[in-house]
């Protein structure tokens, strides 16, 4: 017989029968959490199968929310360069000309025109900055270093205008445009190229038989898949600038180019127009005044307008778009996640039904038994958004280690992420606790 | 005679549906029970002796008939003023003694004492204290599966007594156990007496029905003999 001296009754702190109010809430809260964190430990394995799909649906909403923020900063970036307050127009070949260049030579004549941009100016009264430009693609030479770039002649005032600082040096004056001085400004792309050991400010580059003394050097520009579709193809980022006068009286109006055994004459006097518009809001009326206006000149489509501030718009509404599918996934694997949630705490009511019945035996109201269960499917929800999150934010990040593509994880996407898979656990663990503390003390008790 | 009641039951019917069947598992029970008495039921199978046990323990309403216990009109509580009655002032021994298993021995006994909002270490030291009475100060951070069926029963008396219940009572306690332990249970439910505690026990065994101070049968729902085999210990001392 062990120690038998009889219970005598405890003494009791003051308790009533009948407690409530926030602490003891409170109090209670905590303590479920503790039980429950037990509960859900010794069964660890089946707690995180059981959490996975909650795991998966948020830790893929944020993942793909990042990439997709992170494409689409890129693209904004993009256009936001070319300006949101322009209207670039550019000098295409038209296709039916295409058509005929065969193998003999011949001379296509084409483009905008120094006459388009002229009626430009007088016309529309709210385009503030004109900047023409013309490409001419040849070779740039530093003595023996060449690089195939393309030599644009433009206006001084083309850096602010396309949101294209100069990085090192100056850009070209008015004065050396008024003058027809050989100067240059060399994108930063050339620079390994053509001068990989010293500085070239001061230097000279020479294009055919002409040579150019640089006066300073652009800033680099990302390459992206956007810059790409804008600009044709990634060579046509290694630019090289002058003054467009200079490139009138040096390379003329016409362009012999050499290409295989076909030699190709094109006649184009302007490449490229830059239109700044005052007010943003001006710029879609504004470019649709100046499609009527050159199309009435251009009978043949030899010009292209690209809007920058439309391909914004477009940009946004894809981003749209795709946050709508986004978030139609997510809900569906936080809903699949629930319902697992569901089904195994279903089971786990059933498993308890013992536990439940002693439980209500001993003094559990139905309410002690709701917050258990409850408490603990929103832990494993919870855990689960948690996991998920680091995960998210995890994922982008090595993507963006790995693959160079620039992801965003914006703050409120874990943070919403995290809350709806809270909520799931309370929907998803409403049910389930109800039937647990809804069953009879006395049936729980003969279960076996 | 000064002693109070403590239970009293009158004219208790508990009918069950089954269907179109109803089955009457009480017909009529009044019964009057005094502090410090120690009363086991008995009576053959099927006869109620459960359902009766589960009126007195709160788990269950009578479907007629009035239940004090103490002052309280328990038979029109709802189910949260039950589920506190039982949590403050009964104390429940199973036959098969119903421990949470995945606690500790220690945790099993504070439970009671968890529900009605006691500060942890002050639980924790009255469940302490328990468990060194019934003799397990030594094996309060085991799980119940470590313990011998004997064992187990003792948690079970020490959760039974945590919260200093009015009544104690025990479905068949020794039900599960060999006869040592069962003696041993046994006694420690003597010692229970003498202090003064209210006790019922339900029984099969005659010769356990006899240790008891009143012996009840129940034959079909209907208490069939209610007989005072001696005074109660607390009222031999007085
Ligand atoms: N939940 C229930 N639903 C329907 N009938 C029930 C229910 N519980 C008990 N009964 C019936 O009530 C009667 C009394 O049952 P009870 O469990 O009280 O018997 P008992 O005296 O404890 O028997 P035993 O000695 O075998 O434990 C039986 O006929 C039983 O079938
Ligand atoms: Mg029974």
């Amino acid at each position: 017989m062990p120690d038998s001296s009889i219970p005598k009754p405890t003494p009791r702190p003051g308790i009533a029968v009948k407690t409530t109010g926030l602490s003891i809430t409170v109090f209670r809260l905590r303590r479920a959490v503790r039980v429950g964190i037990k509960s859900l430990w010794q069964h660890r394995l089946r707690s995180l199968l059981t959490v996975l799909g909650i795991v998966f649906g948020v830790c893929s909403v944020i993942a793909m929310l990042a990439i997709g923020e992170g494409a689409s900063y890129e693209a904004q970036e993009q256009i936001k360069n070319l300006g949101s307050q322009n209207i670039i127009l550019n000098s295409v070949k038209p296709p039916e000309e295409q058509r005929v260049t065969g193998n003999q030579s011949s001379a296509v004549e084409y483009g905008l025109t120094y006459p388009d941009v002229k009626r430009i100016r007088l016309t529309i009264p709210r385009v503030t900055v004109v900047v023409p430009g013309r490409i001419i693609r040849d070779y740039a030479w530093n003595i023996t270093r060449r690089v195939d770039c393309e030599i644009v002649g433009t206006v001084p005032w083309y850096p602010e205008m396309r949101n294209h600082p100069v990085a090192q040096g100056r850009f070209f004056t008015d004065d050396e445009m008024e003058s027809l001085i050989n100067v240059c400004v060399l994108g930063a792309e050339m620079i390994p190229k053509l001068f990989p050991l010293e500085s070239p400010l001061g230097k000279t580059v020479r294009v055919g038989g002409n040579y150019y003394r640089v006066v300073g050097i652009m800033q680099a520009r990302a390459k992206t898949k956007q810059a790409e579709s804008t600009d044709k193809n990634a060579d046509a980022l290694i630019r090289m600038f002058i003054p467009l006068t200079t490139a009138k009286g040096r390379f003329g109006e016409t362009i012999v180019k050499q290409r295989g055994a076909s030699r190709e004459i094109e006649k184009v006097a302007l490449h490229e127009v830059t239109i700044k518009v005052s007010n943003r809001d001006e710029v879609v009326p504004v470019s649709q005044a100046i499609k009527a206006l050159l199309d009435r000149n251009h009978k043949k489509a030899d010009y292209k307008m690209i809007v920058p501030l439309e391909m914004l718009k477009q940009a946004e509404r894809t981003k749209q778009i795709f946050n709508i599918v986004l978030g139609s996934i997510a809900a569906i694997s936080l809903l699949v996640g629930g319902i697992g949630i569901m089904n195994i705490m279903l089971a786990s009511v059933t498993e308890r039904t013992r536990e439940i019945g002693i439980r209500r035996a001993l003094g559990a109201k139905k309410r002690d038994i709701v917050t258990q269960f409850l408490v603990e499917t929103v832990m494993l929800s919870g855990a689960g958004g948690l996991i998920g999150v680091a995960l998210g934010v995890a994922i982008p990040y090595f993507v963006q280690l790995f693959s160079k593509m620039v992801t965003i994880v914006t703050p409120w996407s874990p943070i919403i992420a995290f809350s709806i898979s809270a909520i799931v656990g309370i929907v998803f663990g409403i049910y389930p606790a109800m039937r647990a503390a809804n069953m009879d003390p006395v049936e729980a008790l003969r279960h076996e | 005679m000064g002693v109070k009641s403590i239970v009293r039951l009158e004219e208790v019917r508990k009918t069950y549906q089954m269907g179109p069947v109803t089955v009457e598992a009480l017909r009529g029970v009044s019964i009057d029970i005094k502090s410090g008495e120690y009363v086991t039921i008995m009576g053959p199978s099927g006869c109620g002796k459960s359902t009766l046990l589960n009126l007195l323990g709160c788990l269950d309403r009578p479907s007629q008939g009035r239940y004090y216990l103490g002052e309280q009109d328990v038979s029109t509580m709802d189910d949260d003023e039950l589920s506190a009655v039982r949590g403050a002032r009964l104390g429940f021994i199973f036959q098969s003694y119903n421990l949470i298993q995945q606690l500790t021995v220690l945790e099993n006994i504070e439970i009671p004492l968890y529900y009605q909002g006691w500060p942890e270490s002050e639980s924790r030291a009255a469940a302490m204290e328990l468990a060194r009475r019934v003799g397990l100060g030594s094996r309060v951070g085991h799980k119940p599966s470590e313990l011998s069926g004997g064992q187990q029963q003792r948690v079970a008396i020490a959760r039974a007594l945590v919260n200093d219940p009015l009544v104690i009572l025990a479905d068949e306690p020794t039900g599960n156990l060999d006869s040592t332990s069962g003696t041993e249970i046994l006694s420690v439910f003597d010692e229970l007496h003498w202090q003064g505690k209210t006790l019922i026990m339900v029984t099969h065994d005659d010769e356990i029905a006899h240790r008891g101070t009143r012996n009840i049968r129940i034959r079909d729902g209907l208490v069939e003999k209610d007989l005072r085999l001696r005074e109660s210990a607390a009222a031999r001392t007085q």
